[in-house]
């Protein structure tokens, strides 16, 4: 019989070996998913995972995609992740990155057509504070009355989309777009544009908002006394407790660095690749994020990676779709399948494999 | 506006059957919570029960399949959940993020040769005379068999946990799974067989959504109403005959809204149509600023993993 036994503290090796295992444990089960649908699994995989980075055809316009692509869900997965190593669970970052989104882009258009150097920093503000205050909401109810803050801030989520609806066809629809809901281009207009910083990389401020967003979080997770609590606080609350960490001060921060940071990336986003505010700009990269941020292993390296990885599937699975006529709606199982097996492999950092006769437990 | 077109009777009938998909989601859940387990899934579980349902009813022709296949199809969704917090022992929460995650996914994907197509119509039970009562025949006596099962499962989670040995040791799994496996009693077990009728129940209702309620496939189309069942639990204190108030409420406030919409009041489609989700967040708040109440209530090891050493 197979047994586990509880491993004193988690496994270094296998800490960082699972990700990778649930990574090839996911392209065959993929593949065996995309076998089902009648195609070459070995196509399939080969085109999602090796022929945007290194297929001459493609590999021009997907490499810069993947920074695009990964910007804003490292920049959102970073955020959550705070949250998520206190026990906070921040899962409605989809709508503090819409709120963001919404408010920076509405800075934007205030503004139009006057050009100035302030316009864009200023919509980055207003990003970052539309995402904090969406995410205030979960946090004081939390705070204040104890409610519980993954379906507040999920459920949030839906009402944000309806604002959304309601400021596409309504307040910021474009009075010169003949009557279609969305708003200006945002890249049409010079001050507001987040362009492309050097040319053919596909960097622009979000990615390196994403970049900047990494090393702030390793370092406070590693030489900061917030970054200790914070880490503390969910291994043993009881334990954080003793040693002074107020937990709702930790509440409101981590739940304020997420959604500030979510909103941030819907302003990136909103003014950068979408161009403008639509129904459906949101690309589901607020819930993409929560795989990234597990992928990553809550670790700010392990993010930035998992966000790359990640950014490849979505461009892959464009490409898949494109090339093999692989539905869209496979990559999204696709990654969902990839957070199972992560979750299910992770058993192997903190318990070992023991073969032998069971004892009457 | 016009307020006089909304027929308070036919408003009762019809908010029924908005809430029975909740409804039977948020039953499974409270079983699937009285034994210790917080399944997040709940969304993905009744967006594939609602894709199974219509595609097996699509083909069969026959609604019964489709509903039998909801069920196993969300049932089987909770166990990947199962295997993977009950015996792997991963993290509830985030597993839960992932089953919701997959579930919207692989239901999309099943799904799209479904689009636009009409599913074969379920009928009304058919109750003879009771029906053509004056208004209580229209509000009881008038709806399709799952309305009726629904409120079935009600009744009979309510005295399973109550009155039956089966219960009980469902409820002290869940509020001391150290005490009950020290008592003999299989705990992983016992928890995989809730997680699996909480998956069931989850699909029944999603199934509900796309064969009766809407009745067409749209790719997310439970819309929240997986979340709002979880909230629902915990409105309801993890007592049955409350999850019946909660849902009804709840689907009396999306059926008013939608009734508002038709009549034309002058408040904003979108602030209507977001009512439903403010309210669940309003009524969350108040149950749970109620300190002493919602931490009694909530099963002790709500949330915990297991693990047997010896």
């Amino acid at each position: 019989m197979i047994r586990l036994e509880k491993r004193p503290s988690p496994s270094r090796l296998w800490t960082v070996a699972t990700p990778v295992l649930a990574v090839a444990l996911t392209m065959i089960a993929g593949g065996l998913l995309f076998a089902a649908l009648g195609k070459d699994p070995v196509a399939a995989i080969r085109t999602i995972f090796w022929d945007p980075l290194f297929n001459e055809q493609f590999a021009a316009y997907s490499r810069p995609q993947l920074l695009v692509k990964a910007g804003p869900l490292i920049l959102i997965a970073i955020g959550l992740s705070l949250g998520f190593r206190a026990g906070i669970w921040n899962i409605g970052a989809e709508g503090q990155y819409i709120i963001g989104a919404l408010s920076g882009a509405g800075v934007g258009l205030a503004f139009y057509p006057m050009e100035a150097w302030f316009i864009f920093p200023l919509m980055v503000l207003a990003g970052g504070l539309g995402g904090w205050a969406w995410a205030m909401i979960p946090a004081i109810l939390k705070t204040r009355f104890r409610t519980n803050e993954i379906l507040v801030s999920l459920l949030l989520v839906y009402v944000a989309e309806q604002i959304l609806a309601s400021m596409s066809l309504g307040l910021m629809r474009n009075p010169e777009g003949g009557g279609f809901p969305g708003s200006r281009n945002l890249q049409q207009y010079p001050s507001a544009a987040n362009t492309e910083l050097f040319a053919g990389t596909g960097v622009h401020w979000g990615v390196v908002a994403g970049f900047v967003a990494v090393i702030l979080a390793y370092v406070l997770l590693n030489r900061h006394m917030l970054g200790f609590q914070i880490r503390l606080a969910g291994q043993s609350p009881r334990a954080a407790r003793f040693a002074g960490v107020n937990p709702n001060a930790l509440v409101v921060f981590c739940l304020g660095v997420s959604g500030a940071l979510a909103g941030m990336a819907g302003l990136f986003e909103v003014s950068g690749p979408a161009g403008q505010v639509s129904i459906d700009f949101n690309q589901g990269y607020g819930f993409t994020a929560i795989i990234v941020a597990f992928l990553g292993r809550l670790h700010p390296v392990g993010i930035l990676l998992a966000g790359l990885l990640m950014a490849l599937t979505y461009i892959g699975g464009e490409l898949a779709q494109f090339m093999l006529g692989v539905p869209a709606a496979a990559i999204q199982a696709f990654q969902g399948m990839l957070l199972f097996f992560l979750l299910g492999v992770d058993v192997l950092s903190n318990y070992r494999v023991r073969l032998g006769k069971r004892e009457v437990a | 506006m016009d307020l006089s077109a909304i027929d308070p009777v036919v408003l009762i009938a019809s908010l029924m059957v908005a809430a029975t998909p909740i409804l039977l989601a948020a039953i499974g859940e409270l079983v699937v919570e009285k034994s210790g387990v917080l399944n997040l899934g709940v969304e993905g579980m009744m967006i594939t029960g609602a894709i199974c349902g219509f595609a097996i009813a699509v083909e069969t022709g026959s609604p019964t399949f489709g509903f039998l296949a909801a069920m196993v199809g969300g049932a089987a969704l909770s166990l990947i959940f199962g295997v993977l917090t009950q015996v792997l022992m991963s993290n509830q929460v985030a597993t839960g993020l992932a089953l919701t995650l997959f579930g919207l996914g692989l239901s999309a994907l099943i799904g799209q040769g479904y689009v636009g197509l009409k599913p074969p119509a379920t009928g009304q039970l058919d109750l003879g005379p009771l029906s053509d009562i004056p208004v209580l025949g229209r509000i009881l006596f008038s709806h399709d068999l799952v309305v009726y099962v629904s409120l079935a499962l009600i009744v009979g989670v309510w005295a399973g946990l109550k009155y039956t040995r089966a219960g009980l040791i469902l409820r002290a799994v869940g509020e001391n799974h150290e005490a009950a496996h020290a008592l003999g009693y299989k705990v992983v077990r016992i928890r995989l067989m809730a997680i699996a009728f909480g998956g069931a129940c989850a699909g029944l209702g999603g199934a509900y959504l796309s064969l009766i309620r809407v009745p067409q496939w749209t790719e997310g189309m439970t819309a929240g109403a997986g979340w709002i069942a979880l909230a629902i639990v915990v409105f309801a204190s993890w007592k049955p005959v409350r999850v019946l108030l909660g849902a009804y409420l709840f689907g009396g406030v999306t059926v008013l809204q939608l009734n508002l919409q038709a009549a034309g009041l002058a408040v904003p489609v979108e602030v209507l149509s977001m009512s439903p989700y403010l309210i669940t967040i309003l009524v969350l708040v108040i149950m749970s600023a109620d300190r002493g109440r919602a931490a009694l209530s909530a099963p002790a090891s709500l949330g915990k993993s297991f693990h047997a050493s010896s």
